[in-house]
């Protein structure tokens, strides 16, 4: 158990590059098949020791949840978007907005300021403030395109993406 | 035509459209950081529909196994929202110029 530890330090991420070797070739020659194999032992043994913990995940269906929902978000919010563009600039309401954050880790905040930027109308510039402990509190400032309503914003984005996010992580 | 070369044909003209529609963005809209909306949003969905009428087009017209196409769609949805926080980062730290009809200018220290 201890030696397969040592030559698998993550088991997980050297299926996922064997996996992403055999896509990259399309193919499941036997060649394509080995080399992915020494890939997918080699890979994890150089970067182990940069390696940082993660926390993992506690609900993995509420993350497949998350998934489709956020597929789902984006083609809505790419309908909104374009027609944002094709309309006349002066009915657009760009702003700048500052949403509070209740998760701490910087995983989770990742994920949530990926999918701000890729949803709805806005786009994540910058976790503020730089400079405090991983318990303190932070905020997201986020870039909006159009603009209705700011406190209506903040509790959609806490309620649909960051809660589920508190469930997954 | 049968009608998975006409879903292939759907796909394939939405994706276009709307990649043409966020490359468009960039010209139209009035300022650096409305700019930014364009190609993170409108793009990755359009490039998500072309991939989606790659595989189709491979998988079940032409009928052999391709699912390359999965690495595509999966590294642009990992890299298109860091791609605008560093563009929107160096922006904020440069203080470019806002339109004038944007509002919070001062949560964003501009």
């Amino acid at each position: 158990m201890k030696s397969l530890k040592k030559w698998w330090p993550t088991p997980v991420r050297s299926l996922f590059l064997f996996l992403v070797w055999l896509l990259l070739n399309n193919s499941v020659e036997f060649f394509h098949l080995f080399f992915g194999l020494v890939l997918a032992w080699l890979i994890p043994q150089l970067i182990h020791k940069f390696r940082l913990i993660q926390p993992g995940m506690k609900n993995p269906g509420a993350a497949l949840r998350y998934g489709f929902m956020v597929l789902w978000d984006i083609v809505v919010a790419n309908m909104q978007v374009v027609k944002l563009v094709v309309g006349p600039n002066k009915n657009l309401k760009p702003a700048f907005v500052k949403i509070p954050l209740d998760l701490t880790d910087n995983l989770s905040i990742t994920i949530l300021a990926s999918t701000v930027s890729l949803t709805p109308g806005t786009v994540s510039a910058e976790v503020l403030p730089l400079d405090v402990g991983v318990d303190e509190p932070r905020y997201l400032l986020v870039h909006v395109l159009d603009l209705a309503d700011e406190a209506e914003l903040i509790q959609q984005v806490k309620q649909r993406y960051e809660a589920p996010l508190k469930e997954i992580f | 035509m049968s009608w998975l070369e006409w879903l292939v044909a759907l796909l394939a003209v939405a994706g276009s459209l709307f990649v043409l529609l966020g490359s468009f963005a960039l010209v139209k809209l009035p300022d650096f950081y409305t700019r930014l909306h364009g190609p993170t949003k409108a793009t990755t969905l359009g490039l998500g529909a072309l991939v989606l009428a790659s595989m189709v087009y491979f998988n079940f017209v032409k009928g052999e196994l391709s699912l390359q196409q999965l690495l595509i769609a999966l590294f642009l949805f990992i890299t298109a929202p860091i791609t605008a926080h560093m563009l929107i980062k160096a922006a904020l730290h440069l203080k470019l110029k806002t339109s004038a009809p944007t509002s919070g200018k001062q949560n964003a220290d501009l």
